[in-house]
């Protein structure tokens, strides 16, 4: 007996792929494999992918590496009377350079969903939009929209799975469903899920949490609300260096999430500035 | 820095356990349970690296109740002790260990009360009070200057009233206070504390 033969003897043998070709053989009209059934995901051909991302990103240990992640950010999201309000920054930073002032930092899931995004700006963007065909197919199985609940518990089985192993994401799932009403979980890339009435999520986390916490309400008009949401983003956008740009600000109720507009940090600072007669450490 | 105690009654066991969520310099949640029942008459508190903690108390309490359906008695707290020790000592031994520490308890089928802490190495060990983390250092000297045994319900809930407010008064954070919850063979259940 050869060498090969006996390797190939006791060489270690998935059924998976026995299992496959039998049931092309007896049902399957076209070819199935579990390369088609699974997503493929390339990982670099090194023994520890980790410490391979780990060396080239993390920009603590080595500022010349040579995959800068975008990082910081300030989102938030409170519930209150008249339903939730998200708003978000829109600055990404590469390190100290700041990549873009228009990123997206509210991903519309659905019309019914909306999830906020820190951390790896890829990350959370191919997640969250992977979450939204599978709300989709949940949709389409039990004949019935997913709650909150179920949603962000999708993403944080997935995001554990792959712990460890460098995502980065911090990420708010809000929405409203009539079994839940306005809902809103706080999910991380180390696999953290909660439900709460109020998050801030980001480097600029402190300062929008500094003005929220001591304006906040739960009888707080729907425009109140809105202005709150938005000074607060403000508030993290004049502190926190890795946040600014402009203001993204969404409205969610039984109906779905309302886009309330887009405003630029620039301007809105001196509007804001005048109006309540704050930041007067600035002199204009 | 999270608060995690129990103290073994004559005919319940009592555990107290922090109510602040803390990511970084923030606290996220002011109103966090890090407990969870796992059948009608014994509970986990645990504490550990976050999303391993939670994972794995959901994985204890589905293998516990998947007992219950399919032999039809519930399992009894130290043998929940056994099965738990066994899931952290082979989880160890995998590519990825679950980091969680807990403390399981109840009330077994004679209305005695029943504590066993385990850490995430897979060390058991089935004591009358015990404690996770910092919380340890200041309150195992007052438990072992105050603790009796075979002490009554409101004795138990005097001396967790003694360890709280040792906790308050000189841990350095703010830890939103304490859940504390009583299993008994009634059953489990929270009570303002």
């Amino acid at each position: 007996m050869s060498i090969n033969q006996i390797a190939s003897k006791y060489a270690y043998k998935s059924t998976v792929n026995q299992e496959l070709t039998d049931y092309n053989s007896t049902f399957s009209p076209i070819t199935t494999s579990i390369d088609n059934l699974s997503p493929l995901i390339s990982i670099p051909p090194i023994n520890q992918p980790t410490d391979f991302l780990r060396a080239h990103t993390d920009d603590e240990t080595n500022p010349d590496c040579s995959i800068k992640i975008a990082h910081g950010t300030t989102t938030l999201a409170f519930r209150f009377k008249g339903g939730i309000i998200v708003a978000v920054d829109s600055r990404a930073t590469a390190g100290n350079w700041i990549a873009s002032q228009t990123v997206k930092k509210v991903i519309e899931i659905n019309p019914m969903l909306l999830g906020t995004m820190a951390g790896g700006a890829a990350d959370c963007q191919y997640w969250e939009t992977w979450l939204g065909t599978q709300c989709r197919l949940h949709e389409l199985r039990n004949k019935e929209r997913i709650t909150v609940a179920a949603a962000s518990k999708i993403l944080s089985n997935l995001v554990y799975n792959y712990k460890g192993m460098g995502l980065s994401m911090g990420t708010m799932v809000c929405g409203c469903t009539p079994k839940e009403g306005p809902t809103i979980y706080y999910v991380d890339s180390d696999g953290t899920r909660l439900k709460g009435d109020i998050f801030c999520v980001g480097s600029g986390q402190t300062f929008a949490y500094g003005v929220l916490d001591s304006n906040y309400k739960w009888d707080l008009t729907v425009d109140e609300a809105l202005y709150l949401g938005k000074r607060s983003i403000l508030a993290a956008a004049h502190r926190d260096a890795y946040s600014g740009g402009s203001i993204n600000l969404y409205h969610i109720t039984e109906e779905g999430w309302n886009y309330h507009g887009n405003y630029d940090v620039g301007p809105l600072f001196w509007e804001i500035k005048e109006k309540e007669g704050s930041f007067n450490n600035v002199k204009g | 820095m999270d608060i995690i105690l129990g103290i073994r009654l004559k005919e319940s066991t009592l555990f107290a356990t922090s109510k602040a969520f803390t990511r970084g310099i923030s606290v996220l949640k002011a109103t966090d349970d890090k407990t969870i029942d796992l059948n009608t008459h014994n509970m986990m508190a645990y504490t550990g690296e976050s999303g391993d903690t939670t994972q794995f108390a959901e994985h204890i309490k589905a293998n516990v109740q998947l007992f219950g359906l399919r032999e039809g008695y519930d399992m009894e707290s130290s043998e929940i002790a056994s099965f738990v020790r066994n899931q952290l000592a082979t989880s160890l031994r995998s590519r990825k260990p679950y980091q969680v520490q807990v403390l399981i308890g109840g009330a077994n089928n004679e209305g005695e009360g029943f504590l066993s802490m385990i850490d995430y190495l897979g060390t058991r060990c089935d004591l009358p009070y015990a404690a996770h983390g910092y919380a340890a250092f200041y309150t195992m000297s007052l438990l072992d200057h105050h603790y009796k045994d075979d002490i009554s319900l409101d004795d138990g809930l005097r001396l967790l009233k003694l360890c709280e407010e040792e906790l308050t008064k000189r841990m350095p954070m703010d830890f939103k206070g304490l859940n504390v919850k009583i299993v008994d063979k009634e059953g489990i259940r929270t009570i303002d504390f």
